[in-house]
């Protein structure tokens, strides 16, 4: 365990950019309120994690471990950026069981210790392009959610997967409000979850996954914008139809089913050309499916996407 | 409506408002600004963060503002008369640093993405349109000003405060994601404050009609 988390160490000094920023203990500190710290140190990865570099991974440099820890959008916790920072401590993760059911053959109830073991857990660094636009680069840590579905094996009438998220409005105080229809539910066509940029998340920056990040599992899809990587699943359902998502429920004329980035469809009531990475001034363009065309643009080479935006 | 020249003076020395005091009590959340900036705590996103605050403060000192007749006339507090004009000016000032935050920190001058983001963003015209507004109204809000427009017509031109204020409520109401919490509490408060003028102004035209 400690011999893990050292060649991590090893790993963020011997790179040329700043890239370990939120590894850099004596910043952290003085930013975030030691309680924060404190149980950061607690959430010691528990399995060896694949520390070569994805062919997935960017190389920009990553947004501090303080700012991917404190300004998120997790609307269970709040509607404010720091709620989730704030509240998620009610989340318990211990006894957490996620199940897979629908249309497979081998529905299975998995705790996250079977995650851990299903696969290699490996680092991803990924782009995050929030809707809002602006975005982040995160080293996230997990597998290949197809190796999960691979596991369940899909029927053949397997064409969408649903994702559900906790609904507790006791360890989630911001499901008190109806500020959209609990449980979160999010849904990905099932080449999209078989892609093997689509990740099963359990951590980030060598640790586990902090509870305001989507504890304890989560998925990221980081082609599309991030509302659409459901957080803290706990029923992974495999469908025939399209299954609802909470955000095209809500607002469907504003957040569609596909909802991939794209510099070239503007939300309704502000452009998506450019974002502000955090952490920089000047805006930045964004790009085409998030920088991950080479992988994704064939899964929408019939779609027309402004339709289907 | 109970403006101008019927307006009841206040009667004593004794009782006068401290204005230079108002101003400093007003530039507090301009000081709380500061002092986050000083020790890095304008979150992630400290531009998105010191837009929120200072369009959030431009609409507090906004109602605040539109308050100041209401509470002169239902409380019979002619005291309150000289802040119209203070509140108003402070309004604008947090205004003009919420504008420069989205000109300089978010556009940084860039013209091109600035004459793109009017016509892309509603929200944006909405509020640079309110802008406008309170920049003539702070412009003309001297004394000179009322002389060279002449009484009648400075008064018609600074009730178009309410549409400035009608405005700059939309302008939060559609940039907000979903939790519409606050721009709601805010629309609550300016149609309680127009509604009183319509009701003034209502009676005004029956009790003329009676005579």
């Amino acid at each position: 365990m400690f011999a893990h988390q050292r060649s991590l160490l090893e790993r963020c000094s011997s790179r040329d950019d700043d890239g370990c920023r939120g590894g850099g203990a004596s910043l952290a500190s003085l930013v975030i309120p030691k309680s924060a710290v404190e149980s950061r140190e607690a959430s010691k990865f528990p399995v060896p994690l694949d520390a070569k570099k994805s062919k997935f991974s960017s190389d920009e440099e990553q947004t501090s471990y303080s700012d991917v820890t404190r300004y998120n959008n997790f609307y269970e916790f709040g509607t404010g950026k720091e709620d989730p920072f704030e509240q998620a401590h009610r989340l318990k993760t211990d006894e957490w069981k996620i199940q897979v059911i629908g249309e497979v053959n081998r529905p299975k109830t998995f705790d996250i210790d079977d995650l851990l073991r299903l696969a290699p857990i490996e680092e991803r660094i990924y782009r995050l392009r929030c809707v809002e636009a602006w975005s982040m680069v995160i080293p996230w840590a997990g597998f290949p959610l197809s190796k999960l579905l691979n596991v369940v094996q899909p029927t053949g009438n397997a064409r969408f997967v649903e994702f559900v998220s906790l609904h507790d409005p006791e360890q989630m105080p911001g499901q008190k409000s109806p500020v959209l229809d609990w449980p979160y539910t999010e849904g990905l066509r099932i080449d999209e979850a078989m892609n093997p940029l689509a990740l099963l998340t359990v951590g980030l920056y060598g640790e586990i996954l902090p509870n305001q990040n989507g504890a304890p599992v989560r998925i990221v899809v980081p082609w599309k914008y991030g509302f659409k990587s459901a957080k803290s699943i706990v029923t992974i359902r495999v469908t025939e139809r399209q299954p609802n998502s909470s955000w095209n429920l809500t607002n469907p004329k504003e957040y569609g089913f596909y909802s991939n980035v794209n510099p070239n469809v503007s939300h309704p009531r502000w452009s998506q050309r450019r974002e502000r990475r955090i952490g920089e001034f000047l805006k930045r363009d964004t790009l085409m499916f998030n920088g991950y065309s080479e992988w994704v643009a064939d899964l929408y080479a019939d779609l027309d996407l402004t339709k289907y935006f | 409506m109970a403006y101008s020249a019927r307006a009841p003076r206040p009667s004593s020395k004794s009782k006068r408002l401290n204005i230079p005091l108002i101003w400093l009590g007003s530039s507090l959340p301009l000081v709380v600004l500061v002092l986050r900036a000083i020790t890095s705590e304008l979150t992630a996103n400290p531009i998105e963060f010191i837009s929120q605050f200072t369009g959030w403060w431009t609409l507090v000192f906004l109602m605040l503002t539109l308050s100041v007749t209401p509470i002169r006339a239902l409380f019979n507090m002619p005291l309150v008369f000289p802040l119209r004009r203070t509140l108003g000016l402070i309004t604008f000032f947090y205004s003009l640093v919420h504008f420069l935050s989205w000109l300089v920190l978010d556009q940084y001058f860039d013209w091109t993405e600035i004459l793109l983001d009017l016509m892309d963003r509603p929200f944006i015209y909405f509020g640079f349109t309110a802008f406008v507004g309170l920049l003539i109204l702070a412009i003309t809000s001297i004394n000179r000003a009322k002389v060279i427009i002449g009484p009648m017509r400075w008064i018609w031109l600074h009730k178009s405060v309410y549409i400035v204020a009608i405005l700059g409520v939309i302008h939060f109401f559609i940039l907000v994601k979903r939790d519409i919490t606050e721009p709601l509490i805010f629309a609550s408060v300016l149609f309680l404050l127009l509604g009183y003028r319509i009701l003034v102004f209502i009676r005004k035209k029956r009790k003329l009609r009676i005579k």
